[in-house]
């Protein structure tokens, strides 16, 4: 019963909203959009779990002292103050925002910034031409790199003076991305979303039942 | 010293990274922009736009990536407002609603745009698919309230707007899969007109979406915010950002320049 229940339900809902996407009848519709309300309800479920998630995960860390286990004290300093404060006044309240533009702003963007030291770095060290394959690679790369930002053509126009056309350098940043890169992102597209086609029937007829849990 | 090359320190390409981003930004020099198709079809597309138009920006970009589509929501915003088009602002991730608030309300101030009339912010609600297909039957069915808790049914500009069907156009500025998402969703099922503002590391994944025309526009990067900011020609963060973009790049491909020369002349020696 435990199984069968929503076994039934993925199939009545996935068979109606199928339905619903082939047929403009007024009833169709209406049970599209009921569904739909109800997705916006069961949504926020979904953050309630994760905060869930994330408490017992770091609650465990504490109690088995594992590695850097004090900053999962962080987190919960940080996590309690915005509660505390930001559900009883809402998001717009004067210190929830001083927290948020002066606190989160400038780490997120803090951590996000040392990704250009590191692909820097990382660059440097392993990005050589040890096979054909690598130089064709690097050679791209390089070429979309130049023409992605304004000395690349400036460049061009100076040293390619004698060639029969300008901002060469933007224009084959653009062939590549144009030809090249939409041959193979349309490939990639073409079977993610076929696997996504199989995948989606084969949970609608109950023959994936990995999500229900229990590991069959 | 061929050996010294191969092994440098990664502290001196971090110090190397660090001038290159903090000089540009302190002494800028400009340069000259081409403007790419992508970005003009967009900005062609605002300009053909008449008066009282409404377009939909959706902030889907976290506080960690603001770097570049924060410039682009600048330099759109500035246009639609200049033009008397309205803008209907949202976002799809939890963490940006303050951020992009805060946002239209500045950029809005510059341009004398008045809260309800010509910009609305409707903030986030949790869902993605649920709140894109919602949305394209009755925005007030999944905004019931806006950010500022106005209910939206008594917000003077959203009295003739239900769903997609009176939005002209719907921006997302995006550092994330969330274009994606939209143009799955409300393109296709709804027939709602895409454009985006991407950051630089997911361009490539937009451009099969431009040549099928389910994006009417794309803004790659800071590259799309310098060049919509020369289509204005109103030079800001864009064409800052991207003057920095140009030195970290010029050193990034000369350090694998050198890297590479190092290794050819070390293979060669080994035999």
């Amino acid at each position: 019963m435990k199984r069968q229940i929503p076994l039934a339900f993925c199939f009545l809902f996935g068979i109606a909203m199928i339905f619903t996407q082939f047929s403009p009848h007024s009833y169709s519709q209406a049970v599209y959009k009921e569904v739909i309300d109800w997705g916006l309800i069961i949504s926020p479920f979904a953050m309630v779990l994760a905060v869930v998630t994330l408490i017992q995960t770091h609650v465990t860390r504490i109690n088995l002292r594992t590695e850097h286990w004090q900053y999962s004290l962080i987190v919960f300093v940080g996590m309690i103050v915005m509660v505390l404060i930001g559900v009883p006044f809402g998001p717009q309240n004067s210190i929830v925002e001083w927290l948020y533009n002066n606190v989160q702003v400038p780490m997120d963007a803090s951590m996000f910034s040392l990704l250009a030291f590191f692909i820097a770095s990382a660059a440097f060290r392993a990005f050589r031409a040890r096979s054909f394959e690598a130089f064709l690679l690097l050679a791209t790369a390089m070429i979309v790199m130049i023409g992605n930002v304004p000395v690349g053509d400036l460049v061009w126009n100076k040293v390619m003076s004698w060639m029969p056309w300008t901002d060469g350098a933007s224009w084959l940043r653009q062939w590549i991305l144009d030809v090249l890169n939409n041959a193979a992102r349309r490939g990639i597209i073409l079977g993610v979303s076929l696997g996504v086609i199989s995948q989606s029937i084969r949970i609608i007829l109950g023959i994936e039942r990995s999500y229900l849990g229990g590991g069959d | 010293m061929l050996e010294k090359i191969m092994n440098m320190d990664r502290r001196v390409i971090f110090i190397l990274v660090a001038l290159v981003v903090i000089f540009p930004t302190l002494v800028p020099v400009r340069m000259p922009i081409t403007v790419s198709e992508p970005t003009r079809n967009l900005y062609d597309f605002i300009e053909a736009l008449p008066s009282g138009s409404t377009i939909m920006i959706a902030f889907d970009y976290g506080p960690s990536s603001l770097a570049e589509p924060e410039p682009m929501a600048k330099a759109v915003m500035q246009h639609c407002f200049s033009k008397g088009i309205k803008i209907i602002g949202m976002t799809l991730l939890p963490n940006t609603p303050t951020l992009a608030h805060k946002l239209m309300r500045k950029i809005a101030a510059e341009n004398n745009a008045v809260y309800g009339e010509d910009y609305v912010f409707l903030g986030y609600r949790p869902g993605t698919l649920q709140v894109i297909l919602g949305m394209g039957t009755d925005i007030s069915s999944v905004f019931e309230t806006d950010y500022e808790n106005k209910t939206v049914d008594e917000i003077p500009m959203m009295e003739n707007i239900t769903n997609y069907d009176q939005i002209d156009l719907l921006l997302d500025l995006a550092s994330g899969s969330t274009t994606e998402t939209w143009i799955i969703y409300a393109n296709t099922r709804y027939g709602l007109k895409i454009a985006a503002g991407v950051t630089a590391v997911i361009i490539a994944q937009m451009y099969p979406y431009l040549q099928t025309g389910q994006l009417i526009g794309l803004m790659p990067g800071y590259l799309g915010a310098a060049e919509y900011e020369k289509l204005l020609n109103a030079p800001g963060d864009g064409t800052i950002g991207l003057n920095t973009a140009t030195y970290a790049h010029l050193l990034i491909i000369g350090l694998v320049i050198l890297g590479n020369i190092a290794f050819f002349i070390q293979r060669r020696r080994e035999g």
